[in-house]
């Protein structure tokens, strides 16, 4: 026990090292390397059971809980991603339903009698946590509709001074924002203020033509802003479209050991295999540390904490202590915005959200349970999950982790779970490129998203729009988007018979 | 699950046959009748607010007429009176999406208040002069909202329902019971002092108008109230027979048991103890309490939990004292486990006099807001005995609703080693 700190503390050093580049740790790591939290016995067992799978006529033991003790088994309906982990407890389901009160709660704008509940603004994208993330789940890019709730732009520019340029080098910034519209636009403002402006997507559409000569034909987005409220946007801004991701399994996501994220990196691809995978470096808000970045699309967040933080700030407009801006992502451009009254009460502390409303939506966030897999041992299912790997999905879907024993929450505690990705990032091409640098992730680079659940975005959402910008219009198009590093896997699909693209399909529906 | 619960019916149907036979007057539970019944008190509690609401539009209309203090007493009374059948319909939010999707435009809270009439500078904001920029619709004919303009130079329905949509699914909060409650008693000012709302009668005097814009008060008014009329009309509709709503309820009776108790559980543990309750003791606020206006929260409260109890019981007692009884899932429960039936029932009295106590202190002088204020032991231990017995309520819904058998998925079975549904340790 008394020699774990000091081995954290060389995972972390080791963490940052890598996503600068500066060590390259093998693809071929074994795993279980800098895993302080388990004792040799157990770590041959997480090494044996996160193993890849070689036998595919059968179910592997344990795959169809996605999530271990915690997935849930609750019947499938649009509230599938909505349910608490199956193993908290009956008390902490209390703080999970605070936390989801807070979820759907509508802010208002200030002044108003209730003083817990404004703040809004002045500039928003949403009023509620879950106007984007719908029933928890996935958003989409404005489809017919006049607004993009649950899509919205992230703005950054190019450095313009040796300043900005070594603030973005040691991640004192993880992008520099527009100096007028600041880090995203936001399509709605408070009464008597103007929005900043509008997301006008225009769709070109390009055929494919597949083995067997199926034709799919996918839809090229370009973006614009309409209606800019304040002026042009500085020249060298760059517009990348954002929907919103599904919540399930964050908790677990959060207790994966960073050193297994790690030893799937091969930033130089040094194997050769034509996959890098690059660990993305997050600075927390709070405490201003480096650490793994694991979520939102370019892995530019630590933490659920920091990723909820960021989002009530700059979507909605609230204040927390942990990003205390009341003002949200006003500039000081955007005078009429600043001199809005804001929700700031010192008597309920600090914050337009006041302490307690952090603390419960974080656990919220963490405690949303992956739904159980259906169909998981059928033939179908498994000669599709055969393709999967055989095609290298799994390359950067990574199948399965082992959670850290020492998890801050013990329902998240060494855990089996499921859900493909390597939480890394990877060069999709040119085709999926915002051009936007955040962090070590360059304007190519993504966050391999998780695959868990992905089966049921049409029971839950009413829909099956994919992608960092839903422009793939179901799971066929997503995957013939992948470039980059995923261009040769792309191929290889492209190439397989339609029989057996059909079972990959089913495979991924059942997770 | 769909086979066990089938044999469920199936044994209640043998059920009803002996019971018959022996000549008892109690109908054995047919699941399609209990849902049915279910919709009947839907449409009669909604028919009741309907009702209701018609009487406040009226009152509303002799206090415009004249505005002065025995008008306006009268419209905050039928108000009061208007909550009362409402309340008792929200156990129907839950578990019935067509309900949940509408309830927004009558029952939303928090409210815009800034956005609709003049608010107290002193509330909310650290400058009082930030609060001139507020824009509001009574004083201002045109506003930009949501980053569109508005034109309500005359304020009509239709210019509230545009409000309340102005934004998309991003809605502004500016109509139902809440706005009609702020343009009738004001803001309250007396923080966790004695004291409701106090709006003078002269807010809508033309002659002699307090606060300015009384026209456009009045205007507004009216409007919120012929809006509540015809939203609630909707709600009688849907759950007529031949309405969307109560055809959703009965097409499976297996779907529709499970919203019942989905309804029941929800309103309970994550509504009500949850988020009006718990969130106001926690965060020390004394407005994030539901009817903050008027201070009727208690009795906002306790209609909840009398509708979650006509829920299980199958019986309620209309405002004009006609009580409806009909097949229920009290009857349900008790032919499945008599146990379980009398833990739930005993459960549900529990809550009803945990509730009971909170109005009876309310009644005798403290508010709602009062008694959830900071270093008030007394009055925040009646607040959380009523939580705490929604709480423990819910745990005995959730043992209903395991022994009926209504949820989670059916995992391929598999008993071998290999088995894909075993969890690691």
């Amino acid at each position: 026990m008394t020699e774990r700190p000091a081995r954290r503390l060389l995972a972390v050093s080791a963490a940052l090292a890598v996503a600068a580049g500066v060590l390259g740790l093998g693809a071929a790591q074994s795993a279980g390397r800098g895993r302080d939290d388990l004792s040799p016995k157990d770590l041959k067992r997480v090494a044996a059971v996160t193993k890849p799978a070689t036998d595919f006529s059968k179910a592997e033991q344990y795959e169809a809980m996605s999530a271990g003790a915690a997935t849930s088994l609750a019947a499938i309906d649009v509230n599938s991603f909505s349910h608490f982990s199956e193993n908290i407890t009956f008390e902490e389901r209390e703080t999970f339903k605070l936390g989801n009160a807070l979820f759907q709660k509508l802010w208002v704008s200030s002044p108003s009698s209730t003083q817990a509940s404004d703040g809004l603004g002045p500039l928003y994208n949403a009023r509620a946590c879950q106007s984007c993330h719908v029933r928890d789940g996935r958003g989409h890019p404005p489809e017919g509709a006049d607004d993009a709730t649950s899509m919205f732009l992230r703005l950054a520019r190019a450095a313009k001074t040796p300043a900005e340029e070594a603030a973005l080098k040691n991640f004192t910034a993880m992008s520099l924002p527009d100096p007028v519209y600041g880090r995203q636009l936001q399509d709605h403002a408070i009464p008597g203020l103007k929005a900043e402006g509008r997301v006008a997507i225009d769709y070109s559409e390009e055929p494919v033509t597949l083995a067997g000569g199926e034709v799919v034909t996918l839809r090229r987005p370009t973006y614009s802003v309409a209606d800019l409220a304040f002026g042009a946007l500085d020249p060298t801004t760059t517009l990348s479209p954002r929907i919103t991701q599904p919540m399930h399994g964050l908790g677990l996501i959060e207790a994966i050991h960073p050193a297994d994220i790690l030893a799937l990196a091969d930033p130089d691809d040094a194997d050769g295999d034509g996959i890098s995978g690059k660990a993305a470096v997050a600075v927390d808000p709070a405490t201003g540390r480096q650490a793994l970045g694991r979520f939102g699309w370019k892995a530019q967040a630590a933490s659920v904490r920091q990723q909820s933080a960021e989002a009530f700030a700059f979507d909605i407009g609230i204040s927390t202590p942990d990003v205390p801006l009341p003002q949200g992502d006003c500039t000081a451009a955007e005078t009429a915005c600043m001199e809005r009254p804001n929700g700031v009460q010192a008597r309920l502390g600090d914050g337009e959200a006041p302490p307690p409303v952090m603390d419960l939506v974080t656990f919220y966030a963490e405690n949303l349970a992956v739904p159980a897999r259906r169909k998981a041992s059928f033939p179908e299912t498994l000669a599709g999950k055969r393709i999967f790997y055989e095609t290298g999905c799994i390359s950067c879907h990574h199948p399965k982790f082992v959670t850290r024993r020492d998890a801050a929450n013990k329902a998240q505690a060494f855990q089996l779970i499921w859900p493909y990705s390597d939480f890394l990032l990877h060069d999709m091409g040119e085709g999926l490129a915002d051009g936007q640098t955040v962090g070590v992730a360059s304007g190519r680079e993504w966050r391999t998203p998780p695959l868990w659940g992905i089966g049921l975005t049409k029971t839950v959402n009413g829909h099956t729009f994919f992608l960092h910008d839903g422009r793939a219009r179901n799971l066929t198009e997503a995957i013939l988007w992948h470039g980059g590093e995923g261009q040769a896997a792309r191929d290889r699909f492209a190439a397989l018979e339609k029989h057996d693209r059909d079972a990959l399909l089913t495979f991924l529906e059942s997770l | 699950m769909t086979t066990s619960f089938l044999r469920a019916a199936v044994f209640a149907l043998a059920a009803a046959t002996s019971s018959l036979a022996v000549g008892s007057a109690h109908a054995a539970a047919d699941p399609a009748a209990i849902v049915k019944h279910y919709a009947d008190i839907a449409h009669a509690k909604y028919s009741d607010a309907l009702d209701a609401a018609k009487a406040l539009d009226a009152a509303v209309d002799a206090f415009l007429a004249k505005p002065n203090d025995d008008t306006l007493k009268a419209a905050r009374e039928a108000w009061l009176k208007s909550r009362v059948p409402y309340q008792q319909t929200e156990a129907y939010r839950f578990g019935n999406p067509i309900v949940d999707d509408w309830e927004g435009k009558v029952n939303a809270w928090p409210l815009d208040e800034g956005l609709i009439d003049y608010v107290d500078p002193s509330y909310g904001t650290e400058s009082d002069e930030n609060a001139l920029f507020v824009g509001n619709v009574i004083a201002n004919p045109k506003l930009e909202i949501g980053g569109k303009t508005i034109d309500a130079t005359t304020i009509t329905p239709e210019v509230l329902q545009e409000l309340h949509e102005a934004g998309g699914v991003e809605a502004n909060v500016a109509t139902g019971y809440h706005a009609i409650e702020f343009l009738l008693w004001g803001q309250d000012l007396n923080g966790t002092g004695p004291g409701a709302g106090n709006r003078p009668a002269s807010d809508y005097d033309t002659a002699n108008c307090t606060n300015g814009n009384c026209d456009r008060r009045a205007a507004y008014l009216k409007a919120a109230t012929s809006l509540l009329v015809s939203d609630l009309q909707d709600m009688v509709t849907t759950w007529a027979p031949d309405g969307e709503a109560a055809k959703t309820v009965t097409a499976d009776p297996k779907a529709g048991i499970t919203a019942m108790l989905t309804g029941m559980g929800s309103l309970s543990y994550g509504e009500l103890a949850g988020e009006r309750m718990k969130l106001g003791l926690l965060l020390h606020d004394p407005e994030e309490e539901h009817d903050c206006f008027s201070d009727n929260t208690h009795n906002s409260h306790y209609y909840d939990v009398m509708g979650i109890q006509t829920v299980y019981t199958g019986e309620y007692t209309r405002p004009d004292g006609t009580k409806m009884t009909g097949p229920s899932l009290h009857e349900l429960v008790a032919e499945k486990d008599a146990a379980l039936d009398k833990e739930m029932t005993e459960k549900l009295d529990a809550s009803h006099a945990a509730f009971k106590a909170l109005v009876d202190r309310a009644e005798g002088g403290e508010a709602y807001d009062q008694m959830i204020g900071e270093g008030n032991e007394a009055g925040n231990k009646v607040v959380q005995t009523a939580i705490d017995s929604l709480i423990d309520q819910t745990k005995t819904i959730e043992r209903v609703i395991a022994s009926l058998d209504l949820g989670k998925i059916e995992l391929e079975g598999s008993d071998s080693l290999d088995n894909p549904n075993a969890v690691f340790q």
